[in-house]
Parts: C-alpha cells; sequence; structure tokens
C-alpha cells in the first residue's frame, strides 16, 4: 500500500517542474505543456486525497479539470495559430510589441 | 458513502437568471446565422440581459436566499447585487461597442455571444458556494474572455494581447485549482461553508498546508484581478485588445474576483483572518504605489487606464482588509461607482476612435475642448470622479472605503492610499489639460451612435448622481447584502 504523502510529494514535484517550465523556457508549446503538466499534478493530489478520505468529491473535480482543460487546449491552440498567422514566431520572447 | 444524488427540477429555480443569461448567448451565435447585420444581435443580447435582470429581481433573493444543487449554488442578496453589476456591464459594453466594432471591422455577431458566456460565468462565481462551482463559473468567464481579446484577428496587438492573456489567466488557475486540492485534503470538503466548519472544529486554522493552499487561492483571485506582483498582464492585454472588450473586462472581471475573494475569505477561511489580512496589507500597499507611479509614464490613454484600473483594484481591495461586514459593503459600493466612471471613460476612448484614426496617444486629446466640448466635458467628469474629487461618484467611493478602514484601526493604511490618490491625480489630470489648455489644428471626427450616446448619458448621470446624492444607494447595498 503506497502512502498518501508520496502521491502528495509526487504531484508537488510535478507541479514544481510544471511552474519552472512555464518561467523558464521560451517555446510557448512547451509552456502550453507545461500548464497542462500543472493540472495533471492537481489531478494526481485530488484523485490521492479522494481516494484517502473515501470520498467522490475529489474525483469528480478531477472530471471538470479535464473537462475544462480540453476547452482550454482547444483555446490556447486556437489563439497560438491565430498569432503565429500574423507573426510566424513560437518564442515568448519575440511577443514583446507592447510594454512599458 | 452517499450514493443518492438529490437533484431535481425545483433546484434549477434559483438558477434562472444564469440560465436566461446562457440561452440568451446560445440564441445570438443563432440569430448571426440568419441576420447580416449585428445590430439586431446586439439588440437581441441587450434584450435577453434585461430578462434576466427582471427574473432575479422576481425570484427576490435579496430577501430570502435560496440554495440550489445541494448547497453549490446560492442566490443571495450579495450574489443578487454582484449580478446587478455584472447586467449594468454588459448591457453598457454592448451600446458602446456596436458602433466600435464596425470601425474596427471586426464586427461578429460571436463578439455579443461570448460577452453574455463571460457574464454567465461571473454569475456564476459569484454565486457559488462551492470551490467546484467557483472554479467552473471562473473558467467559463476566463475562456470567453481569452477570445475576445483576440477578437481583431490581423491585429497583431489584439493577437499578442490575446496570447499573454491566456498563458498568464491558464497559469494562474493551474494555482487556483493546486489551492482547491489541499484545501480540499485538509478539510475533506470543498463546501465553504462546510471548510469553515471543519477548521474551526478540528482546529487547524494555523495549519501550515491549509495556510498553502490559501495562499494559492489567493495568488488566483490576485492574477484575476490584476494585483502587483502579479498584475503584468493587464497593461498589455488591455492595450492590445479592442477597446470595448477592455471596458468590459476592466470592471467584470475584477467585479467577479472581488465577488469570489469576498465569498472564500469571508465564508470559508473567516477564522484565519490574521493570516490572510497579513498578507493583503502588502499586496495592497504595492499594487497602490505600482498602479499610480508606473501610469505617470504612460502616453497611451488605454495602457494609462489600465493602470489606473489597477491603482484602483487595491483600494477596493482595502475595504476587504477592513475585515468587517461594512469593509465588504464599501468595496461593492465602490464597485458599483467604478463600473459606471470607467466604462465612461472607456466609451470616450472608443468615441475618439474613427476610420484610420487610432485615437489612443495622449497627443490625440489635444484641444478636444475646443473641436468637440461635449466629448471634453464627459471625459473631465470620469477623470474627476476616477481621480476621488468631489461631487462626483469617485468621491464617495473612495470616502466609504477610507472611512470603514478608519473604523477598523488601520488608518495608516487610510492615509497612504490618500497620499497615493493625490499622486494619481497628476495622470488623470494631465489629460483633462491636454483637453482644455492645448490645442490642435488637425480636424477631428467622433463616431457617435445612438447607443453610445445612451451609454455616455447614463454613465455620465450615473458618475454625477451618485456623486452628489449617495444614501439611498449605499442604503440599498447595505441591506440587500447584509439584511
Amino acid at each position: 500500500m503506497v502512502p498518501l504523502s508520496w502521491y502528495i510529494i509526487l504531484s508537488a514535484v510535478l507541479f514544481c517542474i510544471g511552474v519552472f517550465g512555464f518561467l523558464a523556457r521560451r517555446n510557448m508549446i512547451v509552456m502550453f505543456i507545461s500548464i497542462e503538466l500543472m493540472l495533471n499534478a492537481v489531478n494526481i493530489s485530488l484523485v490521492a486525497f479522494s481516494h484517502y478520505l473515501q470520498q467522490v468529491t475529489g474525483q469528480i473535480l478531477v472530471f471538470f479539470v479535464i473537462t475544462v482543460a480540453a476547452a482550454e487546449a482547444a483555446i490556447g491552440l486556437a489563439i497560438l495559430i491565430a498569432y503565429y498567422k500574423n507573426n510566424p514566431t513560437v518564442k515568448a520572447d519575440d511577443a514583446s510589441l507592447m510594454k512599458g | 458513502m452517499n450514493t443518492e444524488v438529490g437533484i431535481s427540477l425545483r433546484d434549477a429555480i434559483p438558477f434562472i437568471p444564469e440560465l436566461v443569461i446562457i440561452c440568451t448567448g446560445l440564441i445570438a451565435m443563432m440569430l448571426d446565422l440568419v441576420v447580416r447585420k449585428k445590430g439586431p444581435v446586439a439588440a437581441f443580447v441587450v434584450f435577453g440581459t434585461l430578462v434576466a435582470g427582471y427574473a432575479m429581481c422576481k425570484l427576490n433573493g435579496f430577501n430570502e436566499p435560496q440554495s440550489a444543487f445541494l448547497n453549490m449554488f446560492i442566490l443571495d442578496g450579495y450574489a443578487g447585487f454582484f449580478k446587478l453589476i455584472f447586467f449594468i456591464n454588459l448591457i453598457l459594453t454592448v451600446c458602446i461597442s456596436y458602433r466600435y466594432m464596425i470601425i474596427e471591422k471586426s464586427s461578429y455577431g460571436e463578439y455579443y455571444s461570448l460577452l453574455t458566456f463571460a457574464t454567465a460565468g461571473m454569475m456564476v462565481m459569484a454565486s457559488a458556494t462551492d470551490l467546484i462551482t467557483l472554479y467552473l463559473g471562473l473558467e467559463l468567464m476566463a475562456l470567453s474572455t481569452y477570445i475576445l481579446a483576440g477578437l481583431m484577428r490581423n491585429d497583431r496587438r489584439s493577437n499578442e494581447a490575446a496570447l499573454k492573456y491566456f498563458f498568464l489567466g491558464a497559469f494562474s488557475s493551474a494555482f487556483l485549482l493546486y489551492g482547491i486540492s489541499l484545501t480540499y485534503g485538509m478539510t475533506g470538503t470543498t463546501n465553504l461553508n462546510e471548510i469553515s466548519a471543519t477548521i474551526q472544529n478540528l482546529n487547524i486554522a494555523g495549519n501550515p498546508i491549509l495556510f498553502l493552499g490559501l495562499i494559492f487561492i489567493m495568488t488566483a483571485f490576485a492574477f484575476k484581478i490584476a494585483l502587483a506582483p502579479f498584475h503584468m498582464w493587464a497593461p498589455d492585454v488591455y492595450e492590445g485588445a479592442p477597446t470595448s472588450v477592455t471596458a468590459f473586462m476592466s470592471v467584470g472581471p475584477k467585479a467577479a474576483g472581488f465577488a469570489v475573494l469576498g465569498r472564500v475569505l469571508f465564508e470559508a477561511f473567516g477564522s484565519m483572518q490574521v493570516q490572510w489580512t497579513n498578507i493583503l496589507i502588502p499586496l495592497a500597499l504595492l499594487t497602490m504605489a505600482v498602479g499610480s507611479i508606473v501610469a505617470l509614464s504612460q502616453t497611451n490613454i488605454k495602457r494609462m487606464l489600465a493602470y489606473s484600473s489597477v491603482a484602483h483594484a487595491s483600494y477596493m481591495l482595502l475595504g476587504v482588509i477592513a475585515g468587517t461586514p461594512a469593509g465588504l459593503v464599501s468595496t461593492i459600493n465602490y464597485l458599483l461607482i467604478y463600473t459606471f466612471m470607467n466604462i465612461g471613460a472607456f466609451a470616450i476612448v472608443i468615441l475618439l476612435r474613427s476610420e484610420g484614426f487610432q485615437g489612443q496617444d495622449l497627443d490625440d486629446y489635444r484641444g478636444l475642448a475646443k473641436s468637440n466640448p461635449l466629448a471634453a466635458a464627459l471625459m473631465l467628469v470620469f477623470m474627476f470622479s476616477l481621480t476621488g474629487i468631489p461631487p462626483t461618484a469617485g468621491f464617495i467611493g473612495k470616502f466609504y472605503v477610507f472611512m470603514e478602514l478608519i473604523n477598523a484601526d488601520k488608518t495608516y493604511l487610510a492615509v497612504i492610499a490618500v497620499a497615493f490618490s493625490a499622486i494619481s491625480a497628476f495622470f488623470y489630470l494631465r489629460v483633462v489639460m491636454y483637453m482644455y489648455m492645448k490645442d490642435s489644428d488637425e480636424p477631428r471626427t467622433i463616431s457617435c451612435s445612438p447607443s453610445m450616446n445612451v451609454a455616455l448619458a447614463v454613465t455620465a448621470l450615473m458618475v454625477i448622481v451618485l456623486g452628489i446624492y449617495p444614501e439611498p444607494v449605499l442604503n440599498y447595498v447595505k441591506t440587500v447584502v447584509f439584511g
């Protein structure tokens, strides 16, 4: 039996990797993947807590998170494509038309 | 484990205003396929919003709170008043955007549907009494506004605004989820009232993991209401997005963010008030400083208004920091006033936009008082109100927030806030100075339309009326929100 704390540590580590990837990587696709990693890290901890507490609430939330993440991916990639049509680059640092 | 699902059709009754708004959005989308001109679609959205407002008043949630969906959703005075703000925001935005979207060559019917869907998301947020509903409402609002920000597909700045908004928004909602997951793990529930009860029963108010969860949740809201240091996206997104969308999202998502912030902090984490007040005070001070000082160097009026809205968020936050129900009432009152003055100011920015002329630079306001005295006079009123000069409504808003701070023994915060609001007078009055004291010989056309005139008349009237005679509205907010 794997104790709860292992799952929680795994989820925390994955979340931190996601945050690091988002902040450190400059490729927008990779940044997007990092966000998905963060969401799935949350899903792991929710399922673990839900199993530990013997409740379904956490797992229900996971279903919603997965659904919303799919919608978010559709919209995010659409925005990325609209951006790419006018500015053919995927480097985040190039998106600097406005600053100050 | 309880497997019985106790949801009946009766649960849908308090949800009727949301249903009406969602149906309005869906029908507007269908209508867009049938009619070529977008006028009927816009008119239909305004009509649908009025119906939703009527339905909400009929349900009488102001006097008798009604909860639904296993206590995940509530229609009470607090939610109802926020919904009124969202309806006002939606109707005013539709009024100021019809002509503007044609000028921008982005007059799509989806624009109006997305505005209504975003409003539906905000309404769910204001009514959420469970972290799951809260998250869903937030995402519905956020996903719709990402698209709205990038609606001008051929404009590079609009593309960039949508991109930045999307990335930072998605990043912040991941933080919200992690906070929710930690809170759920510690308390075993996602219901706000039950979280509060569990924290008290198990006496875990000092638990570090629960505190970490609270910090994550607050970080996500700080992103949504653009508190420094999480405000970085706001100036870029406000500048790049279509101006009408900027007006919409400088009010709606901010108000919705405050609605959930108030409910989550007071209802679920009421017993951790000392901790969250200690986090919010430095955030508010930093936000005030960043908003007021960085705005001084802006020459693009949309960017300046973005920093101004960052500064205003910090004044609203002061009411929450006061930590009393009266403080929260002063925040809500400020939000209502801010809705009118901010949309009014953006309406003038839209007024100056005409074919081939951006009208976003401070220089474009040179000599506006000579060429268009009425537009300049209205801008004067809105700028005075944003500064907080009596007898405009902005003064009343600030006055009550500061008074509640003093009542809560946080006088030093009120003093600092007054000092920063004096600094902010510089950049607001600079616009007035450009309009009235500088000359320009360029001819200027103004893009008026009947709906725009209505919106300007309503906002200017409300800014002045609320400034001169605020008692009825203030008392109404008080009774509605806290019985």
